[in-house]
Order: structure tokens, then sequence, then C-alpha cells
């Protein structure tokens, strides 16, 4: 951020504060009757279950969410972050739609604890829910809108029902020249309501601005260069920090030989914390160099298990927490009756987040104000867990989200910035720092491997009678939330212990229905509570999941559990069909009841034209070495959060086992759109970089270290592969609320490319990556 | 440290560094550029590519002594967001990023393959495109803009 830009904002931050918090000088105040002051006595909303830090602007507030300058602009505040998803831009037209004003003339303040309400973390396919239906910023502009008429009213002497809000005016609907500008009813004033649940919305069929294909305002910079990052972050007196984390996993610090840098260009300091080990120096390059010379001595850390076995290895651990998601109680029972009972294991592995640019973030630390430019997804989570880390007050810091390379969940974002905080805490001057690629990648807390076993049976018609789905998944750490600094590597290494699971074995059993984890098939009832809330028919249903300690920091990548979960279910459903011999579309719906998953399988089918028939394909295979096939996947996200089904196309070289994917059709239902550019662009993102993840993504290690740590030994696909044509087919719900977007698509690409595989080869393939060594062995059988 | 004369942009800066430093620590920390970034210190994944003498290098290998008194360009000498360069122009129409922070090197490198192999295939171009990674995923779109690029070019 230019020195400019961020010295306005913490002017603005310190006025902001006075302002939100002030008591004083309220000129504008609405009487909004009984329904708020219930509103108003529930105070801080939740967030993701925990309470919102306790000093953060109010959700329950409209003028947390929105301000009007006497200029006309209208500032929105927002905890949901830009992450490169394009949510700046919807959460713009937003504003911009519900209060009637041209996008130029609304500005977003994006996740800072100074100046934005308490949002949690901006993961997790929620942003669309939380803020575009009827609660925060989405219910507030409609408050907001709703009392600047009544507000009009009372100064045109107009019945509110008369007058209607243009382009930043509330007029007369008849008499275009009796209108007065918003600048004039609240310029500078609050507007000291609460935000009215009920507040009309604008109908997506009166939408002029959300709902079109606008054009990201961040585009230009970013394609010519002066886009500002963090890592582009720039303070006076700025130094430059390097972190060397431990010799292998699990080690401890013995002895730090300080004279071994001694003398070198440039340093400033070493900095030792427990097993945290940094150096600060003037320049970047000196303090890589000054890092790699430092001479420290590590204990061995414990052996890791071995890779070879890990997958068999995670059932035979002790399990910290197991969790029932759903238990029909006569799943043994029917699966014994049943005609048919098929069986079968599939493996994911540990992978990583991989962000392009290495994470970054500056830190100035001073004995009584901290701020931090960090590209964390929790802002309120960093400043309650450095306040841990440095041992200062909450209160005295603040952390400015400054946007990073993309992140897909919690790269090194977290971790980086406490690795700044604890280095400008020891030198007291603003520190930079940019992780390695190495330590990136060694380091960062990987999406989960899993071990996932299905059952199913089968009537004599072949239709599913019982579903049975038990998963094991090593965990360790997460995100830090306001707690648990431990919880990625930094903190642990400073002193702080990850988040422990109370155990929990044997699981209780479910008394609320939940999917967030998609460990629950579609295919099933879902019946929780006395009611049925699942997307299908089978009634007799059991999924279990046993999580276990990791060897490695864990946490949420890009549809976490939800991509391995439904990489099964999808593979399993197929198996099942090939067993009764059905067309795997028919098959699919056959079992569903949810209308919504009916339509986007539908609308994938038809899009890709597809061929209906059992698998594997008889004619697959050819004499030019090469064996085509096309396979489909779907998922309810989370249960309800998203629809999305995919068609793939593809062609297997059975030489080498090679796959070229040809084709990607993927239907997507986000319920009402806000922006089909930026849903697209989601979605055909997600498709490949699921792609990326089914076909060579896979997190290595061997004794004692993590051995994939450059982009030589984890293999994402580069711009250069051949790349398959991409069809995204949206399905518009204007009528119905707003879900997440951003990891549907993704989370059914592994299992469709499985199914076309089995449908080219005849073959099956159980665990992902799908390598061409793996292919290749599995086609020799 | 030692006088090295750079030539970026157009303007010659005389910078007193230790020349060895790799190029994409001037260009950020001395002089200030945010074009090139750093991705992987490595040479594999192209964020900070530079042009020099209009072929597509890789700052984050390069010693600052090896490029002295040479032409070099980064994304932001190309164009700017107000008068872009007709293939950040294909870019923009496109919409062809998410977070953007691969642009740097994925438009470098195809300016450099396209002015030098203007009537390449798509399979070439993919090819041209083979060392250069996106995390987003963004393909599609980038590989349509470095097209229309193409096209623009051959007008």
């Amino acid at each position: 951020m230019a020195q400019g830009a961020a010295d306005a904002l913490e002017r603005a931050g310190f006025s902001r504060r006075n302002f939100i918090k002030g008591t004083g000088a309220l000129i504008v105040s609405f009487s909004m009757g009984g329904a708020l002051e219930t509103l108003a006595a529930q105070g801080r909303p939740a967030v993701f279950g925990e309470n919102a830090a306790p000093d953060s602007p109010l959700a329950t507030e409209v003028d947390s969410w929105i301000a009007i300058g006497s200029d006309g602009i209208v500032t929105a505040y927002t905890g949901k972050e830009e992450l490169g998803q394009g949510m700046s831009t919807a959460q713009t037209q937003l504003v911009a739609e519900e209060l009637c004003v041209p996008l130029s003339r609304v500005k977003l303040i994006v996740a800072d604890t100074s100046l934005t309400p308490d949002q949690g973390v901006t993961s997790g396919s929620q942003s669309h829910p939380a803020n575009f239906n009827h609660s925060n910023l989405a219910g507030a502009c409609a408050t907001a809108r709703q009392a600047l008429v009544e507000l009009g009213s009372k100064q045109l002497n107009i019945p509110a029902d008369q007058l209607v809000a243009v382009d930043g005016t509330i007029r007369a609907k008849n008499d275009a020249s009796k209108k007065v500008t918003y600048a004039d009813l609240v310029a500078g004033k609050k507007f000291n309501l609460k935000v009215d649940a009920s507040a009309k919305r604008k109908p997506a069929s009166e939408w002029t601005v959300l709902g079109k294909p606008i054009g990201r305002p961040d585009m230009a910079a970013m394609a010519t260069g002066t886009f500002e990052y963090v890592q582009n972050v720039r303070r006076p007196g700025m130094l430059h920090g390097m972190v060397v984390r431990p010799s292998s996993v699990g080690a401890s610090l013995m002895n730090v030989d300080e004279s071994s840098v001694a003398g070198m260009p440039g340093l400033v300091k070493v900095v030792v914390k427990k097993n945290f080990v940094g150096v600060v120096a003037e320049k970047p390059w000196q303090a890589i160099q000054i890092a790699k010379k430092l001479n420290l001595t590590w204990t061995p850390g414990p052996e890791l298990p071995k890779q070879e076995t890990f997958y068999d290895h995670l059932r035979t651990q002790k399990p910290v927490r197991d969790i029932m998601l759903v238990n029909s109680k006569d799943v043994d029972q029917k699966l014994s009756e049943a005609a048919t009972v098929v069986k079968a294991t599939y493996l994911h592995p540990y992978q990583m987040h991989g962000s392009v640019g290495s994470s970054c973030a500056v830190a100035d630390v001073q004995a009584d104000k901290v701020t931090m430019w960090s590209p964390t997804q929790g802002v309120w989570h960093q400043r309650a867990t450095l306040a841990m880390l440095l041992g200062l007050k909450a209160e005295n810091i603040r952390v400015i989200f400054t946007r990073g390379s993309g992140c897909y969940g919690i790269n090194g974002a977290d971790t980086v910035t406490y690795d700044a905080a604890l280095l400008s805490q020891a030198v007291g001057k603003p520190v930079r720092v940019q992780l390695t690629r190495k330590d990136e990648m060694a380091w960062e807390n990987y999406g989960f491997a899993f071990t996932i076993d299905e059952r199913a049976g089968l009537d004599a018609q072949g239709n599913i009678i019982a579903w049975d789905h038990e998963a094991w998944s090593p965990v360790l750490g997460n995100r830090p939330v306001y707690t648990f600094p431990g919880n990625v590597i930094t903190g642990f290494l400073a002193g702080f212990q990850p988040e422990e699971f109370k155990p929990r074995s044997p699981a209780p059993e479910p008394t609320s229905f939940t999917n967030n984890s998609n460990g629950i098939p579609s295919y099933v009832v879902g019946h929780v509570g006395g009611a049925d809330h699942g997307a299908g028919k089978i009634k007799s249903e059991r999924a279990q999941l046993h999580n276990v300690v990791s060897p490695f920091w864990t946490g949420p990548l890009r549809s976490p559990q939800r991509l391995q979960n439904t990489f099964a279910h999808e593979s399993f459903m197929d198996e099942i069909a090939a067993h009764a011999k059905a067309d795997p579309v028919e098959f699919r719906l056959r079992h569903l009841s949810e209308t919504r998953m009916i339509d986007v399988v539908k609308a994938a089918s038809v899009k890709a034209n597809w061929d209906a028939r059992p698998s594997p394909n008889p004619r697959a295979k050819s004499a030019s070495g090469f064996a085509t096939g096309r396979g489909i996947s779907c998922v309810a996200y989370e249960g309800d959060n998203g629809f999305s089904a995919m068609v793939a196309e593809l062609q297997v070289e059975l030489a080498t086992g090679k796959i070229e994917v040809k084709r990607l059709v993927v239907a997507i239902d986000a319920g009402p759109i806000s922006n089909p550019d930026g849903l697209r662009n989601q979605s055909e993102g997600g498709a490949l970089q699921g792609l990326s993840r089914a076909l060579g993504e896979e997190v290595t290690w061997d004794d004692h270290n993590v051995t994939s740590i450059d982009w030589r030994t984890y293999h994402s696909l580069p711009l250069g592969f051949a790349v398959p044509k991409v069809e995204v087919v949206l399905l518009d719900r204007p009528d119905l609320p707003a879900t997440g977007a951003g990891e549907t698509a993704i989370t059914v690409v592994a299992g469709a490319i499985a199914n076309a595989i089995y449908d080219a080869t005849g073959v099956r393939v159980r665990q992902v990556p799908f390598t061409p060594e793996r292919i290749k062995a599995a086609l020799a059988g | 440290m030692s006088l090295i004369s750079l030539r970026v942009n157009g303007k010659t800066h005389s910078l007193d560094v230790d020349p060895t430093t790799p190029l994409l620590y001037v260009l950020s920390d001395d002089l200030g550029l945010t074009g090139p970034k750093f991705g992987c210190g490595l040479g594999q994944c192209g964020a900070c590519t530079v042009l020099v003498k209009g072929q597509a290098v890789r700052s984050c290998i390069t010693a600052v002594e090896a490029v002295q008194g040479i032409e070099i360009t980064t994304l932001e000498g190309l164009g700017t967001p107000d008068k872009p360069h007709p293939i950040q122009k294909a870019f923009i129409d496109e919409q062809a990023a998410q977070c953007g922070y691969c642009l740097n090197g994925v438009i470098l490198t195809a300016k450099a393959f396209l002015d030098k192999n203007p009537k390449a295939t798509e399979k070439e171009i993919q090819e041209g495109m083979s060392r250069v990674l996106c995390r987003c995923f963004t393909h599609t779109r980038m590989l349509r803009a470095i097209e229309a690029a193409q096209r623009g070019m051959a007008r």
C-alpha cells in the first residue's frame, strides 16, 4: 500500500472508531418499532459459533456497515475480503444496487480491525451467504435505503410510498423535480439504526447492477503491474526478516551460534524465542544470506510415519475425535439382507495451498501500538492471537488486511504474520517477511489426507437400499481463531500448543443435521432430529469420521473434507451403477430427491450431450493406443450451500497411463447470481485447480522432512498443459437465498475424472492423484 | 557493494549494491517497482519475469551484474492502467485473472513469445507458456487473452 493511502486509512481508522462508538452529535435517528428493539437486544451475532471480538463494530448496527459522506459517496465496511475471487466487485455491486447509486460512488473498506465489523474469516463459501441475504451488509443496505426514503418523506413532505431512491437521491415517483440527495439527508451523520432483517431487498427482477457481468475494478492495475499486494508494502525505516525453520518436523532448538553470522553485511539481529528463529537485516537479499549461514543445532525430530503405508496407519491410530454424522441404526442389518454388497476404499493425499507468491506480511510493533499489514483471512483472529504472541493488549493492535497471492484457504498468511510481528517486536522497527518457497511449502497447514471406506447394499433390482461411509483423517492445528496461535507453525515454535481435541470416542449420536464436510453422501435421506435433511432417497444410512493426530499441520484447503469425501462418494456411486449395469446419470437421478441437485445433473449432462449407457464404454479402446471415456460427478455442497455437477471427457494413453482431459462441463447453482462473469471465472478456475489436484498434486515426505518443497517436487499443472475446454452452465435462482460459489466446481472434479477413466478403460482408480504411473500399474492389473 | 548501472523502463539508475544480488530484489527494493514479484526464488514459476532486450528472463535467479546497462522492461514499463499495452488490454478485456499475482510472468512471457512467434498455433502458445504457473488456474482466460493479443498484433 502506498504511504499516502496507508496514512489516510490510519486517519480514517481513528476517526472511524470514534464515529461508531461516539454517542454525541447524533442528528439522524429513526424509530423503526418493536421488532428492531428485539434485534438490538441480541447484540453481537455469533461468527461460526464463536462470539465476535467484544470491541468490534456491532453487526446489528447499520452504521457498522454503511456511511454516507457529504460528497454523496457511500462507504461500505465489510469483513469479507477480496482474495482474488471477486468478492469486492460483487459487494460493491450489492451496495450500489441496494442504495441506488452508481458503482463509482461506492467505496468499499475491507477487513481492517479499526474500521470493519468482525465477520470471522473469509472462507468456506460463506461470503455470499453472510453478506448477500438479509443480515449484515445486504441487510444494512436495505435498512439504510428504507430509512433514506422515510427521511426524504419528512423532508419533502411526500408520503414514503410515493417516493423512490434513484441515483443517490430520494425523489417523488411522479415528479422528478421534487428530490433531495442522500448527502443532504445524512451527510456525515450516523443512521443510529439497527439492521432490519425484514427491510425489503430489491427483487432480482429490478436489478440493474447486481446480476451483471461487471468487470473487476482492480484488473487494470493487476495487468499493468501497479496493483499493490502485501508483498509491495514498504514502510519508512522498514527492515527485512527471514525465518529459519527446524531441521526436521518436531525438532527442538539446542544451540544458536551467532558467531557464524557475525559481521555479515546488513545484519541487524538474530531473534530466538523458544524454537522460533529469525534474522533481521537491512535488505532482503542480506537476510536470505544470513539465514542460510546461521549455524543452528537441533535435536533430531521423531521419525515420521512411512508414506507408503500411511493410509493404513491412519486406521490403526487411536482417534482423538469421532464424529457420527448420520445413523439410521439399521445399516448392518440392511447390508446383511441386500442382494449385493459393494465395497471400496478411497485414498486422498495431503495437498497444499501452494500460493504462487510465497506468503508475506509487514509488522510495525511499537511498545504500545502495533500495525500489521497481513493477507490473513481473519483480521480479528490475528489481532486476538497476536496479542497473546506479543504479550500486548489486543486493543492496541490494528490488523489491516492487505491482499497477497491467492490463498485457497489457510496458506502461510497467518504464520508469516506472526513471523513479521515477532521480528519487528525484537528490533522495534517495521519488518517485512516473505517466506522462501521451501518455508511456504514445507510448513503450511496442509489440506487433509483421507482414508475412506464405502459400503452399499443393493436390492435385486439394483437399487441402493443402504449406504455406509467411514473415514479416517489426520488433523493438527487449524486456523488460529481467537485463542490458538499454536495452530500454525510459528505460534507453535514460539511456545503455544495447537488446539487439543477433547477425546470423544465412540462418537455421540447426532442430534442436529450438519453436512459441512459432505461426509454424508448426496443420495441418502439424512434423517436427523426427526426430519429428513438430505438430498437423496436412501433410508438406511450411516456416515462417520475418525480424526487422528497428524504429523503435519493441517487446515482448510479449498473445499476441505468436502472434496475428499465427494471424490469417494461419487466414485463409489459410479461403481455401484456399474454393478447395477445402469447409466451413471440415470442411476444418480434415481436416488436423488433434491430438485436443485437433479437440475444441475441434468443441465451438465444435456450440455455435454451425455452418452447414456452403462460404463465401461465397450467401444472405448481404439487401435490408436488411446481409450476415451466420459464421467459424471455432482455434489450438494455442504448439504445445501451450492450445487454442482460436472461431466468430464478424456482420453487415456494406454502405453503410458497418461491422461489428457479434453472437456469439462460444469453446471452451477449458487442461488441468485451476483456477477455471472465472476461466477464463471470461479467455476473455470475451480474446475482446473481440481484437475491439477486430481492429476498431480501430493505432499510427499521421507523419515524426517517434507520433500515436496518447490514446483519440481510438488506438481501443479502449468499454463502450458493441454488445457481442456471448460464450459460453465449457470443456473440462476433469483428467488432463493445466496449460497457459496467458490468451492462447488472444484469439489466434483476428481470423481468425474476417476469415473471417466473407468469408462475409458474399465479400470477403477481409487487413489488421488491419478499419476501416469498409477494408471499404468492399474491397467497392467 | 559496488556501483551498478541499470537501465529500466527507459531510465538509467546508478545503484550501490552487492553485484551478486538477484535483479528482482534490486527492482523491488531499490527501485520500488511493483510489477516483478517474488514467487519461488528458483526460476520455476515465472512471477519475477522481466524483459531483457525483449527476452523473458527470470529476475529472481539473474544476478544484477549480468544485466548492467542492458535495456530492462518490467510490466509497468509496458503500459499503464490508462494506456495499457495491447497485450495488457487483452487481459483486461478477458478479465483474465483472479488474484493476479502471476500476471506479471504470464503477460511478459507471452509478450516475448508472441514477438518471436507471431504466427504460433494454439498448441505452440501453450508450449510457450509451459514454464509459467497460475495457481488460481485462470488458464482458459489467459490463453484466450494471449490469442486475442496475437490477433491484434497480426492486424
